[in-house]
């Protein structure tokens, strides 16, 4: 982006390599996703596992 | 010592610590991040061989130290584990490997796509690439030892062990370029003399780096808070707690 003005057009060309930046920042940003939201379905899973024990136990007493 | 090293390393009380913590780093991971992206994207000049497809070296080459490093937090943490017997050393080694493989899989992919348009191929079976391939099985390797085997104790200990036997590729990995020929270019930042990169470069590739370290720090917490709730399913502490949890509420 060496140009005097900046032109969004331009930015997201860039320069003909765009599906391969973007894509490379796209996955990025999926990896970043994956290690948010997949530990915050696990915690849900391993709250759900524990209640089910403890009222299972308190079934059987 | 050993009490205080014992208290502070419970389960329990890293529980309690890890929540509290955690903002500490995702929220300068996330600004950094941010502004590492900015002089990457906009302000960083294009380059004068690979045009502007250099640019994905702000994400490549950050996973790919962070997949080296992770690698370092996850054998030591485990070699801890497996010597001192702390539960927690055990339970950060098992949090760093899911993060570890994706960062692994993240350095690979952009490589690949990087690689393309300045190599004319997404791949070739050169030491760095493959190196770093045997990387991601080693992550893999971890993972599904820890998965298979029932007794925690014994999944630990047989985790731990791939994990420091594997350590022999980290070396491997970085020196490649220096010992075998290889279409990948050699170290740029990381050398004696002064790095042969263009300042404006340096400072967002060393932002985003740092960034992505802060993102592992804050990630590697949560998912050890996951792991020390599900190790103490049975213990008293992780009973009362859900217990007194009301509805959904995390």
């Amino acid at each position: 982006m060496n140009g005097s003005e900046f032109s969004w057009s331009e930015f997201f060309a860039m320069g003909g390599y765009a599906y391969f930046v973007w894509m490379s920042y796209g996955i990025a940003l999926l990896v970043i996703v994956f290690n948010i939201v997949m530990p915050m379905v696990h915690r849900k899973k391993v709250i759900k596992q524990v209640k089910r024990a403890i009222r299972r136990e308190q079934i059987q007493q | 010592m050993w009490n205080w090293i014992q208290k502070f390393s419970s389960p329990k009380y890293f529980y309690g610590m890890s929540a509290k913590l955690m903002p500490w780093f995702a929220i300068p991971a996330l600004v950094i991040g941010v502004y590492g992206l900015y002089l990457g994207l906009f302000v960083a000049p294009t380059d004068y061989q690979q045009g502007e497809s250099y640019r994905i070296i702000f994400i490549h080459v950050p996973a790919a130290w962070m997949s080296l490093f992770i690698y370092m937090v996850m054998a030591i943490s485990a070699g801890i584990g497996l010597i001192w017997q702390i539960r927690l050393a055990d339970v950060i080694a098992a949090a760093s490997a899911p993060i570890g493989a994706s960062f692994t899989f993240l350095a690979l992919v952009t490589g690949s796509l990087w690689g393309k348009p300045m190599w004319g191929t997404y791949w070739v079976w050169d030491a760095r690439l493959t190196s770093e391939l045997i990387l991601l099985f080693l992550y893999f390797g971890y993972m599904a030892l820890q998965a298979s085997i029932e007794d925690q104790r014994q999944a630990d200990k047989a985790s731990g062990l791939l994990a420091i036997v594997g350590v022999v590729n980290i070396p491997i990995i970085h020196y490649s370029v220096e010992w075998w020929n290889t279409l990948h270019q050699g170290a740029t930042v990381a050398k004696f003399d002064k790095p042969s990169m263009h300042i404006d470069m340096l400072i967002p590739l060393l932002l985003m780096a740092l960034a992505f370290k802060l993102f592992y720090a804050a990630a590697v917490l949560v998912r050890a808070r996951n792991e020390a709730l599900y190790r103490d399913r049975n213990r008293r502490w992780v009973r009362e707690l859900i217990e007194n949890m009301n509805g959904d509420k995390l």
